[in-house]
């Protein structure tokens, strides 16, 4: 089977939890003879690197669209018409940013000169240009996106079957090359625009995802969670939906990290993503002073930045409790695996989360896990504790427990790495290739 | 031709509440009320009493002929006793009728034969000494929580003075031999009664079963089965809960019941008998070794239900790690509650097999996962430890057991007429105090604590007199302040 894909991230460039899910998904499907052509928004220095056997990176930048048909433009503009205010393509949207910062950035962009040559871009311009990644001007880079993935769609019509094209950003330019090349279209949903702003959905992403969606023959979704939030807020048919949890290759650990010989005694909980309102931040503080009272020889390390960041620090200020309670800031995949290797517990009480790949990564270190029941994860995790995100006490009682009963822990982690055994990408893409088979 | 042998198992646990880490040393209340005390009444009435009046009409019709045992825990009785008069009485009925025997056990359905052989001693006395209070008889035949058995537990058995043991009749210790007699047991002088899993469970488990292929199971069906058995004897050993409970009502088990014994009557030569009229009547065949302990639990018939990972084991441990302390406290009430955190029931909610007996583990546990129980037990056996260790210290270790929190609610209903009487001692302790600041013989001391004492007692006999009428409710909320402390006690009793 051959598959055009469009994706948003791939490692090395700019790599949050999409680009490594869309990296390890490619190479399992790549090994098991699927042949990939990964569309990205701009690829360092080439037009296209062979990253493995049947595995091809392709940049969207740079790619000339001086010749293609005329259908394609009639196409693009009518999409872009319909979906989003054509006075806001330009917009200056983050895929996290809140209804408050957008105001302001609105603001500051309309004196931006940048604006209008960015505009220029995607009217004159023979050749596309794009960055990448999550700029201020994401909704033009997804406009611009979606013209050149589908040139390229047409370009390289003769050299594959099937559209493939991860989260919101891609969305566009799947629906745009299904409906210039007729070729069948499969949305992988990742996350959602209700996972990323709760109730205070934007609604311009929001309406692309919905067009994604039912314009999709096929939804992959990360996770009975994802899915039942399509069904609930898409009004998608719910058969059309698969469900294909994430998987994680189990990390071989350059170094092994050494406790620090004066931390031994003392135990410390992690949290790891970013602090923003779908990760439950605020929750995992108001645990935190609860655990305290009770065991004060606790350290709380919350690693990662996000636009809750001042807040939370705020909070654990006003709870007399930073002496215990370490930010630490975004940290590189060393320190990653150094905190680990520190780390008692890993505890994730995400809000919503469609998958949630962290806790499999800590699993890997060997750290037990609580989860969210609200995570898509929770699915598949069956040895990890489990808690709902706003039921704090309940989350310290667990935190304590763990923390005091080591033969707790020895269970979790036991039972996480039988878990373990069964959550591979290989499995994940054997599950992709079914689904390929049935869409051709 | 087989006679036949029924005996039931009753028991309910004392069922732990939420308790959480942040409640270890504040709150001395484990037990839930409410679930308990509405699992009793729901189970009453679906089939304790149902099935016990359905076992009097039959004792009575046949006269004499229809014979049951039962074993009923203490944790069973003191929650009928509670909760329930009702069965309490309507088992002391059938008992009355002399075709009822009842079978000794550890009175809190506890594993202490495999941890403490001092508190399976001390159980199984309190269990005798409980059914001789409740029902006038001694009991001679032995069973063990689950059946759990090895060679040992005969020796404790016999040396206890009980004719029978009762054990599972599993493969793995009878080989080609059949169930359906009396054996012998290595180096005691009590004898082995086994369980005929087979016929057992065509009732326990599989009777509603429509994907068995022997699906719907009829009296007459079933006495075939008996007729067509080998041997003295086959021993129909199940829980209680069976009747009414695990087969419902609609499933027609107790017609099923009400019709057995007809249909086994109608195949002559076959005679209903109690354990302990098997062991009179029938000599041991050969002898049984059981080195390792077993059980009548799950497909492997083993302890992993209740010690099969290092969480029951670490819990297990734990409760009888506090035996010394327990003891040394000598305190009544302390006893009380380590035996009923004893039960097995607490373990078995641990249980990490979810393979082939999954579904049956999942069906009686209050708990979501095996960590639940685990993490509140363990905050449980926290709070104890630290009470243990108050009361060994001379410090006040209070408890709040169902009864005496109840007692103390009602204290509170009846509070009115209470506290004008505590208001009117409080007076005359202040004219005391009064008269001892004026008494001629006075300390140093003495003068301090006479001059702040009137002036303390007259603040609050102002209070009470401004508002005399509404004195009791004035005082009320600072009382419902101070057992604000306690919120599960509250909240659970009121419920």
């Amino acid at each position: 089977m051959r598959i055009l894909m469009f994706g948003w991230e791939f490692p090395p460039y700019l790599s949050g939890g999409l680009g490594t899910a869309c990296y390890d998904m490619t190479k399992a499907l790549a090994h098991k003879g699927t042949k990939i052509i990964f569309v990205q928004p701009k690829v360092e220095g080439a037009d296209k690197i062979r990253i493995a056997k049947g595995l091809t990176l392709r940049s969207a930048s740079g790619q000339n669209v001086t010749k293609v048909s005329e259908k394609l433009h009639s196409s693009l503009t009518e999409f872009w018409r319909r979906n989003v205010d054509i006075r806001n393509v330009d917009s200056p949207l983050t895929p996290y940013a809140t209804p408050e910062t957008y105001e302001d950035y609105l603001e500051q962009l309309l004196k931006d000169k940048r604006y209008s040559e960015l505009r220029e871009y995607s009217s004159s311009s023979t050749v596309l240009n794009l960055r990448g990644g999550y700029g201020k001007d994401l909704m033009s880079e997804v406009y611009r996106f979606s013209y050149a993935a589908a040139a390229i769609a047409i370009e390289l019509a003769n050299e594959y079957d099937i559209i493939h094209v991860h989260d919101w950003m891609t969305y566009p330019a799947g629906v745009l090359a299904k409906q210039v090349t007729g070729k069948p279209l499969i949305a992988h949903a990742h996350s959602l625009e209700y996972d990323r702003s709760g109730d205070n959905l934007n609604p311009q992403v929001a309406r692309i995802e919905w067009e994604g969606l039912s314009k999709a023959d096929k939804i992959v979704a990360v996770s009975h969670y994802t899915k039942n939030l399509i069904v609930k807020h898409y009004s998608i048919d719910e058969n059309k939906i698969e469900v294909v949890h994430n998987a994680v290759t189990r990390a071989s650990f350059a170094k092994q990290f050494k406790v620090p010989e004066l931390f031994k005694d003392e135990k410390l909980v992690l949290f790891l993503g970013r602090i923003t309102f779908q990760k439950g931040p605020e929750y995992f503080v108001e645990a935190a002073r609860l655990v305290l009272d009770k065991l004060p020889n606790t350290r709380f390390v919350m690693g990662g930045s996000g636009d809750m960041l001042l807040n939370i620090v705020r909070r654990v200020g006003q709870l007399r409790m930073g002496d215990h309670f370490h930010f630490t800031g975004f940290m590189n995949r060393q320190d990653i695996e150094r905190i680990y290797a520190m780390s008692d517990l890993y505890c994730m009480p995400s809000v919503s989360e469609p998958f949630g790949i962290t806790p499999l990564e800590a699993m890997t270190s060997d750290v037990p896990v609580l989860i969210s029941r609200q995570s898509g994860v929770s699915e598949v995790l069956h040895g990890a504790l489990k808690v709902d995100f706003w039921d704090v006490k309940e989350m310290a009682n667990k935190i304590c427990a763990i923390l005091s009963y080591p033969v707790l822990a020895a269970e979790v982690v036991k039972r996480c790495q039988q878990d373990l055994k069964s959550i591979k990408w290989e499995n994940a893409a054997q599950h992709l290739n079914d689904i390929y088979s049935q869409t051709v | 031709m087989p006679n036949i042998s029924f005996y039931f198992q009753v028991h309910q646990p004392y069922r732990l509440r939420h308790y959480n880490f942040f409640e270890i040393g504040e709150s001395p209340f484990y037990e839930d009320i409410d679930a308990n005390r509405s699992i009793i009444s729901k189970i009453a009435n679906k089939c304790y009493l149902p099935m016990n009046s359905l076992l009097l009409k039959l004792i009575n019709k046949y006269k004499g002929k229809f014979k049951v045992a039962f074993s009923i825990t203490g944790n069973a009785l003191d929650q009928f006793t509670a909760y329930a008069p009702e069965v309490l009485a309507s088992f002391q009925e059938l008992v009355k009728t002399g075709s009822v025997e009842l079978l000794t056990e550890t009175d809190n359905h506890s594993l202490a034969f495999l941890y403490s052989k001092k508190e399976f001693k001390r159980q199984v006395a309190l269990h005798d000494e409980k059914i001789g209070k409740f029902f006038g008889v001694k009991p001679k035949v032995f069973r063990n929580t689950e059946l759990v058995y090895n060679n040992d537990l005969a020796v404790a058995a016999s040396e206890l003075g009980y004719e029978a043991v009762l054990l599972e009749g599993a493969d793995h210790i009878l080989g080609w031999r059949s169930p359906n007699y009396v054996y012998s047991p290595v180096g005691a002088k009590t004898k082995l009664l086994l369980r005929n899993y087979q016929l057992s469970d065509d009732i326990a488990f599989r009777f509603s079963n429509k994907s068995w292929g022997e699906y719907p199971l009829t009296a007459d069906k079933f006495a075939n089965w008996v007729v067509n058995s080998d041997g003295d004897v086959v021993n129909l050993y199940m829980d209680y809960e069976t009747f009414g409970e695990h087969q419902w009502a609609d499933s027609g088990i107790f017609e099923f019941i009400e019709a057995l014994p007809a249909a086994l009557f109608a195949k002559k030569g076959i005679s209903f008998l109690t354990p302990s009229e098997v062991v009179k009547k029938f000599k041991p065949v050969a002898e049984l070794n059981v080195t390792n302990s077993m059980s009548w639990a799950d497909v492997e018939r083993d302890l992993t239900a209740w010690m099969g990972n290092d969480m029951q084991r670490d819990a297990l441990e734990t409760v009888y790690r506090l035996e010394e302390g327990v003891l040394k406290t000598d305190n009544p009430e302390i006893y009380k509650i380590w035996g009923r955190l004893q039960t097995s029931d607490h373990f078995y909610y641990m249980c990490t097999k979810w393979f082939s007996d999954g579904e049956v583990h999942k069906y009686f546990n209050p708990y979501g996962t095996p960590y639940d129980a685990y993490i509140n037990y363990m905050n449980v056996m926290g709070d104890f430890e630290l009470r243990i260790k108050a009361n060994l210290e001379g410090k006040s270790a209070k408890f709040a057991t169902p009864v005496s929190v109840l007692l103390e609610e009602e204290e509170e209903l009846a509070a009115p007429v209470k506290r004008t009487k505590a208001l009117a001692a409080k007076k005359e302790v202040k004219n005391t105090v009064v008269k001892a600041a004026k008494s001629p013989v006075k300390t140093e001391t003495a003068k301090t604590s006479a001059k702040a004492a009137p002036a303390k007692a007259a603040t609050k006999t102002t209070a009470g007199k401004a508002v005399e009428p509404r004195a009791p409710a004035k005082s009320a909320p600072a009382k419902a302040a101070k057992k604000e402390t306690v919120p599960p006690k509250r909240t659970t009793v009121k419920r």
